[in-house]
């Protein structure tokens, strides 16, 4: 029989290997579901899983999802380590977005190098504003900034849906709820001709870099790391807490931010009511599937913008159903934290004493 | 104490081989000892030692893999401390059991294994209180009581059910002087009526003046059974430890020299919900002096610790001054870059983060004396070079500075946080409770860093409620009760008296800190 034996250590290559099983056993557990609702459950799973990175011209569009969940998920990750719960980054990436939308829609009639930047940095700027409640929130008042950032995200949404349907909505838009395109200047420039391979991907991964080194290499990174795993030792050592929570609730707000005007400003080319897609929440899954890693988060945010590329190619050739993606995003979640246990546990094969 | 009974009386207790391996250690290697009726029967060893473990079995908690016991010459076994209670064995714990809103009596009757009608038992606990003279109300609740008078009620509870045998597992840890000689009074009645006792401690001065017999544990084995009214502390402790006692040098520099940290006026509401206030806390310590601060846990200590290393700032500038610097608004960082390092009691999460390297555990508080990460950016190598450094200073065992803490032994990461701080040369060091739970090698070596570091030139105040180790230490002592803090005197003339009942709260007053309570 199966018995559960806690180890004296937790397993470092059981860190890395418990997401590449928690992705089998998603794949099994689609397959026997989809399969039992009377899908062709074998395909749909080769459909999400395998085909986009199998075909090499879905590989664009897998760099394009990946970008903006990479670039949540390393400011999700950094948070996380030091405790730090920001769960509504998908509201400080639509308010990233609406700031650099604003700053898109004042310089309408401008041209110039200068106004792409400038909307980044609206954008980041925006994410950062939209994060610093909840700081300010868990700094002041003790309040879990898992909550205030959650319903923020609401709040942000609904806020989109106002200016886009009211003072944002194109003058020639035939009525449609949306703000004006884009002008050239204001669009982010594709690195591959024909396609929408953009600049937000180098950049996401260059960042990625920046993070990793950020975090292994200097005493910021040290601190939240301290401030993460022993509270009072940071204290001890001259860390502060308050300090860490602002930082990283800043830093995976601006991110955020910053990745909603890259997609504003790339794929979208405008705002719509159609813009949050919940790249916010399934930056959780990546941060985690990532293990929190600047590195395994590049990694993760593949797979997760595999799942997206993949559930388009489902509806079509399985007739899966849209929300599919969303139930496979989440089964792996469940299947990451379960497989975990494995981390600090190990099963044994025991016969059963007579 | 008890009359030795004739040789046929089969003993009340009798262990025969036992063995118990957890995964990577085995805790008890064929251990075999024998307790008679009435018999006070030291169970001696370090931490680690295997006395928890030995004794968890005899009580039921857990089960030996090898071995048998036998009570009262019959073999039993024993599969949970229920089981244990109906056979008559009753065990005091080291941490009590007792809900801090509730009553004394209400304590007692929610830890009887079966429902007892209440005005029986207020017969029964009052009878018990008489017989044995012990100075507990029944009615108080327990949140007002001190730490000896709560350990009475677990002992009540144990009596109640008329055992045969009594566990006590380091009774006297938090107890003053003057407690300690109650609770003896106690025990040896107890002993004298026919119940044995199992009494587990490392204090070799009371068991010589408690206990008929002892066994001496060593690394999950019996080394010795020696009688401790004949054998001497010195041999028991070398036993004890498997080594020669070494004995601290004091190489001091004569005459105190000046004043390095100075406080004054030091007032600190405690933390809610149970924080201790620091009330009007006043001391000098001098260039090349060690001033002991004892006292019962959680009279401030704690408070103190984190008050003077700055994770928690004073309210004013010169409430804490630093070779005349003021630096009482300072943080833990600016505080330890002026010279000021101080050691929290709790190694794991608070002066240590068990998950990291020893490696970089020496970031955490040298990078600001040391050049470990300038500009904010870590240098590998220095952070290594500064841990090998210390662990080869300080003789620490481990497998390398890339070993993370939790690994290491309580006695070996302590050797690891000391050298760490006093690798750094501070002018000052605050350590609380250095060699708490440190096994006696360690805790002579550690002891005499403290003393060199003072040698040279440094102040070195040691918080520690283990008044042997302070005096043995310090040259001058005060006493922390409730948040204050008593004059400092010079430990030669102090009698062991005079700072028990200090500790107990009575400053100066001849009258016992029992009768406050009773």
């Amino acid at each position: 029989m199966l018995e559960w034996r806690r180890r004296r250590e937790p397993s470092t290559p059981m860190l890395w290997l418990s997401p590449l099983i928690a992705i089998g056993l998603t794949m099994l557990a689609g397959m026997l579901v989809f399969t039992a609702m009377g899908y062709d459950g074998f395909h749909a799973v080769g459909s999400i899983f395998v085909t986009p990175f199998a075909e090499p011209q879905r590989w664009a569009d897998i760099g394009v999802k990946a970008a903006p969940l990479v670039l949540i998920a390393l400011g999700l990750a950094i948070g996380f380590r030091a405790n730090v719960w920001n769960i509504g980054a998908e509201g400080q990436y639509v308010m990233g977005a609406i700031a650099g939308t604003g700053v898109a829609l004042a310089t309408y009639d401008m041209s110039g190098w200068w106004i792409l930047p400038a909307m980044a940095l609206a954008g980041i700027l925006g994410g950062m504003a939209w994060a610093a409640i909840p700081a300010l929130l868990r700094v002041k008042l003790q309040v879990s900034e898992i909550l205030t950032s959650l319903m923020l995200t609401y709040v942000a949404v609904q806020f989109l849906f106002f200016l886009v349907r009211g003072p944002w909505k194109d003058p020639d838009g035939f009525n449609f709820p949306q703000t004006r395109m884009f002008t050239a200047d204001q669009t982010l420039p594709t690195i591959m001709e024909g396609s929408l391979v953009h600049i937000g991907i180098p950049v996401a991964l260059l960042l990625a870099v920046i993070a990793w080194l950020l975090m292994e290499k200097t005493t910021a990174g040290y601190a939240v790391k301290v401030v993460g795993l022993a509270p009072a030792a940071a204290r001890h050592g001259g860390f502060s807490a308050a300090r860490t929570t602002w930082a990283t609730m800043l830093l995976s707000g601006g991110l955020a931010g910053l990745a909603g005007l890259f997609e504003a400003a790339g794929p979208f080319g405008q705002l719509t009511p159609q813009f949050p897609v919940g790249y916010g929440f399934t930056a959780i899954i990546v941060a985690f599937l990532g293990r929190l890693s600047p590195l395994g988060i590049i990694f993760g945010g593949l797979v997760l913008a595999g799942t997206y590329v993949g559930g388009e190619i489902a509806q079509s050739t399985v007739r899966l159903p849209q929300a599919a993606t969303g139930l496979f995003q989440a089964m792996l979640l469940f299947m990451l934290l379960a497989t975990d246990v494995l981390v600090r546990w190990r099963i044994v094969w025991k016969r059963r004493a007579a | 104490m008890n009359q030795p009974r004739e040789q046929e009386v089969p003993p009340r207790l009798a262990l025969a081989h036992i063995s118990k391996s957890f995964p990577g250690v085995k805790a008890n290697d064929d251990i075999s000892l024998s307790v008679r009726p009435g018999e006070i029967h030291a169970l001696l060893g370090e931490n680690g030692a295997g006395k928890s473990t030995l004794v968890k079995i005899i009580y039921g908690v857990q089960q030996a893999d090898e071995g048998t016991i036998s009570w009262n010459g019959s073999p039993v076994s024993i599969p949970s401390p229920k089981a244990a209670r109906r056979l008559g064995i009753g065990m005091v714990f080291q941490h009590f059991s007792l809900f801090d809103a509730m009553t004394v009596i209400e304590n007692i009757a929610l830890g009887l294994d079966e429902a007892v009608d209440r005005e029986a038992l207020k017969g029964q606990v009052a009878a018990i209180l008489q017989s044995y003279s012990l100075p507990l109300d029944p009615e108080r609740e327990v949140h007002t009581l001190s730490v000896g008078e709560r350990q009475r009620i677990e002992i009540v509870r144990c009596l109640l059910q008329k055992p045969k045998l009594l566990i006590m597992d380091e009774p006297t840890s938090v107890l003053t002087p003057q407690e300690v000689e109650r609770l003896f009074a106690t025990l040896r009645q107890i002993a004298a009526e026919g119940c044995s006792i199992l009494y587990i401690s490392h204090k070799l001065s009371e068991i010589k003046a408690l206990c008929d017999s002892a066994t001496i544990l060593r690394g999950g084995r019996v080394v010795a059974t020696c009688d401790p009214k004949v054998e001497t502390t010195r041999r028991m402790a070398e036993l004890m430890i498997g080594a020669e006692l070494r004995r601290i040098e004091h190489g001091r520099a004569s005459g105190a020299g000046a004043v390095r940290l100075a406080v004054s006026g030091l007032s600190l509401p405690g933390a809610p919900p149970f924080g201790t206030d620091l009330r009007e806390i006043a001391f000098e310590a001098r260039a090349g002096e060690i001033l002991g601060i004892a006292g019962v846990a959680g009279n401030g200590q704690a408070e103190l610790l984190t008050a003077l290393s700055g994770e928690r700032p004073a309210t004013a500038p010169d409430a804490i001054r630093l070779d005349g610097k003021p630096i009482g608004l300072e943080g833990a960082g600016a505080r330890r870059t002026l010279g000021l390092s101080c050691v929290p009691e709790e190694r794991n999460g608070h002066a240590a983060v068990p998950d990291f390297s020893l490696a970089e555990n020496g970031i955490l508080t040298a990078r600001h004396r040391l050049p470990l990460a300038p500009h904010g950016i870590i240098s590998r190598g220095a952070v290594r070079r500064f841990a090998d450094g210390v662990i080869k200073l300080f003789d620490v065992r481990t497998t390398g500075s890339a070993a993370p803490a939790r690994s290491l032994s309580g006695g070996n990461l302590q050797k690891f946080i000391m050298g760490r701080e006093i690798g750094q040369q501070p002018a000052v060091l605050v350590v609380s409770q250095p060699t708490w739970g440190v096994d006696a090698g360690a805790a002579a070596a550690i002891r005499q860093e403290l003393v060199d570091l003072a040698a040279k030139g440094s102040a070195v105040v040691v918080i520690s409620q283990d008044l042997d180790e302070l005096l043995e230490l310090a040259d001058r002592l005060c006493v922390i009760n409730e948040g204050r803090l008593s004059t400092p005197r010079p430990v030669a003339s102090l009698g062991i008296d005079e700072i028990g009942l200090m500790m107990g709260g009575i400053h100066g007053a001849g009258e016992q800190a029992e009768a406050a309570h009773a």
